[in-house]
């Protein structure tokens, strides 16, 4: 086995920048991290880095390794044997510095999600099978990759017209709340553009808390959407029954 | 937003596991030209699809038969499969990458073209799905009667390889249907509190529960079912097909 | 660098730190509206340490076990602490975590449901009953996402990667404090009336720990540099269980979960030790405990091939251990190819958590400066010698809202705005600014290696006069070198030179660490003394408080308040409260199910 490393790490900022090669030395059971730690400590000071947990918990350190968004700490450098890592920053989000990026936009999104509004006061009588689902979009830890590998994000920079998969599941986690009395759909189709998202499931490729972002919320959240907008039977019954529109269509005990 | 940076001299290829990427699209580019070519010549000049009493899903149900219509029989059918899984959520994924390279692959930048074009997103008429999966299940309660009548030959049940094929067809399709992400909405998804409306009091799951839940597990293999059911159709119309050319013989097994 | 020209903002309240702490304090500051409140963190919003927790929120709420109360809370919990806590801080916790909890629920939380559709409990060391409010193993993360969208549903303005350096005085009392942003190094002030300090713990001064980089213990000698006092420096709590093998994850937390939900300690020699250390308790006994236990068992040469014991859940059902421990199984099997579910890993000690800290009030977190308050796990008060798992989630949820009360009082109380000394800005800015005149100076990486081996050599799990008094003689060189850090780069997102500040302040709370244990000379909690192996009654009544002068650090003993008799009483019993019918059998009642 190779006694050492090799990494290509990119460094440079908004001006423009080159990939830098670097060896490590290798220790049983390294992550890329680890090895970008060597080489701060050792090589380059200055080397800017995302991290705080090296556990896979807070979705600090994001990167590209060879090409695929990962986090750096949960990335197994002998899944690269024999080969040159290539460590780049997300692609989707402006430079700072190095493997460092500006993620402030993703920020500003999530403060236009309606917070989560129950209609009684905690404790809350739910079942666990009746709020598996929702756990499950609680698994987030905010790595942004899924916004990151994105493509409405990444290649046509639809910031402006979609949250990104990141903010479906945020949605999703309030709208599919049992207790939750809010009414999400007209912003997850107008300003949040859910119909930008064309299902190919790369988010999900890449989720490292393995969420199904597809197939458990946005395509959950667009047949919401079409039950509202896009049913004329459904909205010709509705009418029928004079229900109103907006209002939520159980109402929990 | 500002432009996004782009770093990345010699960015290295996308790699999701140890297949390149483009292995998938490029397998799906040949699979549904292959289907769809297939089909089309299948559709266009062939007017029957029955041998025996084995029946093409191509053709069934016979609408135009029940319209007395006799040329371009297996368009009158063709049609409703056709636009379900159009419609459907992981075609959708399938032909975006492969044919409209949105993306062709994960993390893969998309081609030069794409920068100049405003991109729409989904067309909005694939929120019709719902619908489609009705004509969906129209289509198989026929299939379903198909492979009743493919076990049972002139001279009594017995069990053939056209009958076995016509079986696991309508199997990967019936799989398909009740994997659908908008029968999954529809059946309970749609629902936020199962246990806030059930009447046997709050801790027995209701029946609806236990009907999503099926079908959410079914649902996590719809690609699978997807593809599954294609070939099985592919494979069920042209078994049939080469015993009416007279290419093969059919085997009877019992 | 010019004052003008600097970016200033004034808020009445501004709270450091944006963990559970800050947040809940930012959170209860704002609810009311009428005062501007700013919380700040270094590291993006939503990132601090709180979302490693795991475990759980002890809450005394007895979804599972009805008897349990505030008074079993705190039985268990000044038990633990070793009785040198401070009882009306243990009290007013026992008392309001459950309903800080159900406060969470309302917010968003999912936790897990018992079978009646109530909030989940689950059993951990040292606690009388099943008390821990949790989701999976991810607690931490689930609280500190609940209140950060609480936080920005409400009108605070949030500061992230700003690192603060200096807290600033107007006399006696607070009046701001200035920092950098981390992305390109430019300053900016914050005038406050208030301030809570929220800035967590300094585990990393150890080289095995379970904590987050941010845990460089800015906050804590940042308040003693202008002149709070704190308290029970010595107190360094190491827990049980941190991965071993392989090297590159060693000491990443293995939860108290584990155990919780049946796991189990076995040494080289297939021998449960737990039994013979603690057969009442066994696994689930307290943590000082149980890691001492470990280390006994690995002196003794019982230890496994990497230095650790075998923790081993195998004998539960693989899809059991998936749904209660999603964390730890892919953990495992992502860094440690180890299937949990199949077989028996290792653990072995890593540093975990902080009792001691910056000394504050029991009602109102008010530290000895009029302005500054104090909560989460940079505050001291709550946990003794010891603290008990999950004290600290619930720790955070009912200190962080008490500190942003008193903050929003005192704020509101103040009539005059507060000046600041511009030659102190001046000053802090040339002192920041320092590192990039040594660009050969000395590499911050470096002495913080230096620095987290001696800690871990001298002054870690087993400790003594002549250990320590060697260690302190290396800390103090290597503060001396630490005043020649030096940096090179730009002031754009350059880690090199934020390091130079948070090693700073670990140099400097390790020396505390040390003096402190000097002075103790007893075993009690986490703190364990070969040369003093026994629990002293005499020096059970100190508590001992550093504090800064010009001539270095001066440690004074003063005396653990007394409790009265009420509470003295509870304390005093045989058994817990709730549990007399069940004494004799173990701890923690049998599980359903
Ligand atoms: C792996 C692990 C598991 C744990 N599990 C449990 C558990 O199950 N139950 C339990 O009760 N406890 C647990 N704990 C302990 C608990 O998580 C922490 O004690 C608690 O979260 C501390 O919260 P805090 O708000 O005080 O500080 P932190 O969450 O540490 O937040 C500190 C904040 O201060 C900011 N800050 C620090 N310095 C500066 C500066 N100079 N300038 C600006 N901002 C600054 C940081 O950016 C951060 O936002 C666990 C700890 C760890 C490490
Ligand atoms: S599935 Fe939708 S949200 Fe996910 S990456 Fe593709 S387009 Fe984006
Ligand atoms: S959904 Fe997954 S990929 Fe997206 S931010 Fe959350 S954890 Fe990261
Ligand atoms: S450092 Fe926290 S997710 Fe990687
Ligand atoms: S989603 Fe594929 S058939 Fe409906």
């Amino acid at each position: 086995m190779a006694e050492e490393f090799v990494l290509s790490i990119f460094r440079g900022d908004a001006e423009g920048g080159e990939e830098v090669e670097y060896h490590v030395p290798r220790i049983e059971g390294m992550v890329v991290l680890d090895a970008v730690h060597h080489v701060q400590a050792h090589d380059a000071q200055d080397l800017a880095v995302r991290w705080n947990c090296k556990a896979a918990h807070c979705g600090s350190c994001s990167a590209e390794i060879n090409g695929m968004p990962k986090l750096m700490c949960k990335t197994r450098l002998d899944e690269y044997q024999g080969e040159t890592v290539h460590i780049q920053p997300m692609r989707t989000f402006p430079i700072i510095k190095d493997l460092v990026t500006d993620v402030s936009w993703n920020y500003e999104v999530a403060k236009k999600i309606p917070a989560f509004n129950p209609g009684v006061a905690a404790p809350f009588h739910m079942q666990q099978w009746d709020v598996d689902r929702i756990q499950e979009f609680h698994h987030c830890i905010e790595c942004f990759l899924c916004q990151d590998v994105c493509h409405v994000l990444r290649d046509h920079h639809e910031q402006d017209e979609y949250y990104g998969p990141r903010f479906m599941v945020k949605m999703a986690e309030f709208e599919m709340h049992p207790m939750d009395r809010a009414d999400r759909i007209p912003q997850i189709k107008n300003e949040g553009g859910i119909g930008l998202c064309n299902v190919t499931k790369c988010c999900t490729t890449v989720c490292p808390q393995h969420i199904h972002i597809t197939d458990n919320a946005i395509i959950p959240l667009k047949e919401r959407v079409a039950d509202r907008y896009y049913d004329p039977i459904r909205n010709f019954f509705r009418k029928l029954g004079g229900k109103d529109e907006n209002a939520k269509q159980e109402t929990p005990t | 937003m500002a432009q996004a940076s782009q770093p990345g001299l010699n960015r290295p290829k996308t790699q999701a596991g140890k297949m390149p990427y483009w292995v998938e699209p490029v397998f799906t580019i040949i699979a549904f030209s292959g289907f769809v070519i297939y089909a089309l010549w299948e559709v266009l000049f062939h007017n029957m699809g029955t041998y025996h009493n084995y029946v093409s899903p191509f053709f069934s149900p016979d609408i135009a038969g029940w319209f007395g219509l006799h040329i371009l029989t297996a368009l009158y059918v063709a049609w409703m499969p056709l636009i379900f899984r159009f419609s459907c959520y992981y075609y959708r994924k399938e032909y975006y990458r492969a044919f409209s390279f949105h993306p062709f692959g994960c993390a893969v930048t998309e081609p030069k073209s794409h920068q100049t074009r405003h991109y729409n997103g989904e067309w909005k008429i694939n929120n019709l799905h719902r619908y489609t999966w009705f004509l969906a299940v129209f289509v198989l309660i026929f299939l379903w009667k198909d492979v009743v009548q493919g076990f049972i030959f002139s001279n009594g049940f017995g069990v053939g390889i056209g009958s076995l094929i016509l079986l696991i067809n309508a199997i990967l399709l019936t799989g398909y249907t009740f994997s659908c992400h908008a029968w999954r909405n529809m059946i309970g998804g749609r629902k936020d509190c199962f246990s806030c409306t059930t009447t046997h009091g709050p801790k027995q799951k209701p029946a609806s529960y236990g009907i999503w839940q099926r079908v959410s597990a079914l649902n996590v293999f719809h690609g699978w079912w997807a593809w599954a059911s294609m070939f099985s159709v592919w494979i069920a119309d042209l078994y049939v097909r080469l015993l009416m050319m007279g290419v093969i013989h059919d085997v009877r097994l019992f | 660098m010019n004052i003008e020209t600097m970016e200033t903002h004034s808020f009445d309240v501004l709270v450091l730190g944006s963990g559970g702490a800050g947040l809940r304090a930012a959170v209860e500051a704002a609810s009311e509206g009428g005062v501007s409140v700013a919380v700040i963190g270094k590291s993006l919003l939503g990132k601090a340490h709180t979302v490693m927790a795991e475990g759980g929120a002890a809450a005394s709420i007895g979804n599972l076990d009805a008897p349990d109360s505030w008074q079993t809370h705190f039985y268990d919990t000044m038990k633990s602490g070793h009785y040198i806590n401070n009882y009306r801080t243990v009290e007013v916790f026992a008392k309001e975590a459950p309903s800080r909890v159900l406060e969470l629920e309302q917010w968003g939380a999912v936790f897990d449901r018992t079978p009646e559709g109530l909030i989940m409990q689950r059993a951990f060391g040292g606690h009388s009953f099943r008390r821990l409010a949790h989701i999976g193993d991810r607690t931490g993360m689930e609280l500190l996402r609940t209140l950060q969208y609480k936080a920005i549903s409400m009108d605070i303005k949030v500061f992230q990667e700003v690192t603060v350096t200096r807290l600033l005085m107007d006399g006696s009392r607070i009046a701001g404090a200035m920092g950098y942003y981390r992305s390109d190094g430019h300053f900016v002030l914050f005038k406050a009336k208030a301030i809570v300090l929220a800035t967590g713990g300094w585990g990393k001064l150890y080289k095995v720990t379970s904590n987050s980089w941010e845990s460089t213990g800015d906050g804590a000698a940042m308040a003693y540099r202008i002149g709070a006092d704190l308290k029970d420096m010595e107190m360094v709590q190491f827990h049980p269980t941190g991965m071993v093998w392989p090297p590159g994850v060693a000491g990443l937390l293995v939860t108290e979960g584990v155990r919780g939900e049946g796991g189990l300690l076995y040494n080289s020699e297939k021998e449960r030790f737990m039994v013979r250390y603690d057969p009442e308790r066994q696994e689930l006994s307290t943590r000082d405990v149980v890691a001492r236990s470990i280390f006994k068992e690995v002196q003794a040469g019982r230890g496994t091939p990497h230095g650790g014991a075998w923790l081993d859940i195998s004998h539960k059902k693989a899809d059991f251990i998936k749904q209660k421990l999603p964390g730890m199984y892919e953990q495992f099997l992502t860094l440690g190819d180890i299937d949990i579910t199949k077989q028996p890993f290792e653990v072995a000690p890593t540093c975990h958590y902080q009792m001691g800290g910056v000394q504050a009030q029991a009602e109102t977190c008010a530290t000895t400066i009029p302005g500054l308050f104090a909560a989460g796990e940079v505050a001291c008060g709550l946990h003794g010698a010891n603290r008990l798992g999950g004290n600290s989630l619930a720790d955070i949820l009912v200190f962080g809202r008490r500190a942003g009360i008193a903050a929003r009082d005192y704020a509101g109380a103040l009539k005059s705005d507060v000046t600041i000394d511009e030659s102190v800005v001046e000053a802090e800015v040339a002192r920041v600014l320092e590192p990039f005149n040594r660009p050969d100076g000395e590499n911050p990486y470096a002495i913080h290696e230096e620095l987290q081996a001696v800690m871990s050599a001298h002054a870690a799990i087993v400790r003594s006069e002549d250990d320590l008094k060697v260690g302190l003689g290396k800390v103090l060189a290597l503060q001396e070198r630490g005043r020649r850090m030096g940096t090179s780069g730009s002031r754009v997102y350059n880690p090199g030179w934020h390091a130079v500040f948070d090693v700073e302040n670990m140099l400097m709370l390790s020396e505390l660490i040390i003096r402190g244990a000097l002075e103790r000379k007893e075993s009690r909690g986490g703190h364990w003394r070969s040369d003093f192996p026994d629990e002293l009654p005499e020096m059970g009544k100190w508590n001992f408080v550093h504090q800064y002068s010009a001539d270095g650090d001066r440690v004074q003993r003063v005396p653990v308040p007394e409790m009265p008799p009420v509470l003295a009483e509870i304390c005093a019993r045989p058994v817990a409260p709730g549990r007399e019918s069940a004494a004799g059998t173990s701890q923690v009642p049998p599980r359903k199910g």
